[in-house]
């Protein structure tokens, strides 16, 4: 079944009696050569484009849940490649490029809207921060505006631009930016990996590696054993769970991230706003409800919910950043776990067990990188080499001192 | 959160600031032989464990006492707090 608009009017005359589920639910087979663990956004785009890049026939997804159950369906649905780091940009921009074609290439909907996103910018050493990175940006083939107070104004009228403690005196915007819908992500990568072959088996969880003479067999799950002759673990938010099942301890605490959504507004912002003098950042869904968050609740924690101190945190941020949000109601909240790492970027790297591969650590940024996520480790688990823009990203780089600490803060994962 | 603190009681937790599994207590030996690797898994690899976790919260805005709190992190129950100097002579440095 392929969507089209035609599809669509021909379905609507017919009394919408042609729909398809969108992927089967098979029955795990005895073994398969690539096994992914965990059915999230990352684990079915890995699946996605080993199945359809890299040929790879015989792969499955293990997921203890339902398909997009964990943090692919709590996250604020942002898509940027804004970073400053060498390690990170590239990368972060062969996401957003692979974002731009992502609806072609699934044949889905994921709703992918390239509104921009601003970074407001409050002091002058902060200005030249920003137009640091925006080069660094721009040196990466991403593109990045830094617009002054008075072209600010006319694009976001709302804020407020004269707060006594932090004027906005212009921002750092990237026009391509923007949001995706999360489960539009997750349901057309599944899809498309389903249509190629791929097995996706939900309620399945992992509960052991069969792993001998230092080289995975297998894994052990709820519905029996699965044998594989490479398994790549992809399960951000509970990466040191499932890895310490393989006996590996990683340089990683799980914490938890919350987010809110206010009732349901006319358009009025017109793409994503972080404020540079708190942690805040806010977008709009096309539902009309404000989408927005903030920091960590700072503690290890695996309770998918946070305390109120810094609901009143997040809330005082974006009082101060645009006030006319007092007028909006809070729908609801909640809580997603986060793999921050102990520089604050991600791993994607074989392990010491032969044939066990790693994806995680994204922190709180895993959404925008989903696409080059799934790319760059099927073409780990394919080819046993980095992809080109994901060589930074080893677990030795501890070691060897080469850690991607966007912020600078050091291994104190809560800050990141 | 109300964290129970030794010396003066149910204490909220905004008074806290975090640092991590109490384990960084245990510093390695410097002049050790193998003390390089030592370092590196001590300040980089954590157990991160879902259940019982003994961490170090400070008490910043209080008596700027050291605190090993016992909690849940898959519930945040807090199970036990003592104060880090009764843990180890020393570590409140």
């Amino acid at each position: 079944m392929k969507f089209s608009g035609f599809k669509v009017v021909k379905e609507a005359l017919t009394g919408h009696k042609g729909w398809q589920p969108l992927w089967r639910n098979p029955e795990p087979k005895p073994a398969y050569d690539i096994v992914i663990v965990g059915g999230g956004g990352h684990g079915l785009a890995t699946a996605f484009y080993l199945a359809k890049t890299f040929g790879e026939l015989k792969v499955a997804v293990l997921e203890k849940g339902w398909l997009g159950s964990g943090n692919i369906g709590r996250n604020t649905t942002i898509i940027r490649s804004n970073y400053l780091l060498p390690g990170n940009e590239p990368f972060y921009e062969f996401s957003m490029k692979l974002w731009e074609n992502l609806e072609q290439e699934t044949n889905f909907n994921s709703m992918v809207s390239q509104r921009g996103i601003i970074n407001l910018i409050h002091t002058d050493g902060q200005r030249d921060a920003y137009r640091r990175r925006g080069n660094a940006m721009l040196l990466a083939g991403a593109d990045a505006r830094l617009l002054g107070r008075d072209e600010l104004k006319e694009m976001v009228p709302f804020l407020n631009y004269d707060n006594a403690r932090f004027p906005i005196k212009g921002g750092l915007m990237q026009p391509r930016a923007g949001t995706a819908r999360h489960d539009g992500v997750v349901w057309g990568y599944a899809r498309g990996a389903d249509q190629r072959g791929v097995d996706i088996i939900q309620n399945c969880e992992v509960t052991g590696f069969k792993i001998e003479n230092g080289k995975v067999l297998g894994v052990e799950t709820s519905r029996g054993f699965i044998g594989a002759k490479k398994v790549g673990v992809s399960v951000a938010g509970s990466s040191s769970r499932v890895m310490q099942k393989a006996g590996m301890r990683l340089p990683m605490e799980s914490h938890v991230l919350q987010a809110f959504v206010s009732e349901g507004l006319k358009p009025t912002i017109p793409g994503v706003i972080t404020f540079g003098a708190g942690h805040f950042y806010v977008s709009q869904s096309d539902k009309g409800g404000l989408v927005f968050g903030g920091d960590l609740d700072g503690y290890n924690s695996y309770a998918q919910r946070g305390n109120l101190p810094v609901v009143e945190d997040v809330l005082e941020g974006g009082m101060a950043l645009m006030p006319m949000i007092g007028r909006a109601r809070l729908l609801r909240s909640w809580g997603g776990i986060m793999d921050m790492s102990m520089d604050g970027s991600p791993i994607i790297d074989k392990t010491d067990i032969d044939g066990l591969y790693f994806n995680g650590g994204w922190c709180y940024g895993g959404f925008k990188a989903t696409p080059a996520s799934g790319y760059a480790f099927a073409h780990l688990l394919a080819t046993d080499r980095p992809h080109e823009t994901a060589t930074g990203y080893r677990f030795d780089r501890f070691n060897r001192g080469h850690v991607i600490d966007e912020k600078g803060v050091g291994a104190q994962p809560n800050l990141h | 959160m109300l964290i129970p603190h030794p010396l003066l009681g149910l204490r909220d937790s905004q008074e806290f600031t975090y640092l991590g599994d109490a384990n960084l207590m245990h510093r390695p030996d410097p002049a050790a032989e193998n003390a390089e690797a030592a370092f590196c898994e001590y300040v980089f690899l954590r157990d991160n464990p879902a259940g019982v976790h003994r961490e170090l919260w400070f008490h910043e805005q209080g008596d700027r006492s050291w605190l090993v709190v016992t909690r849940d992190t898959t519930t945040h129950e807090i199970l036990g707090a003592e104060l880090a100097s009764d843990v180890k002579l020393g570590a409140a440095q």
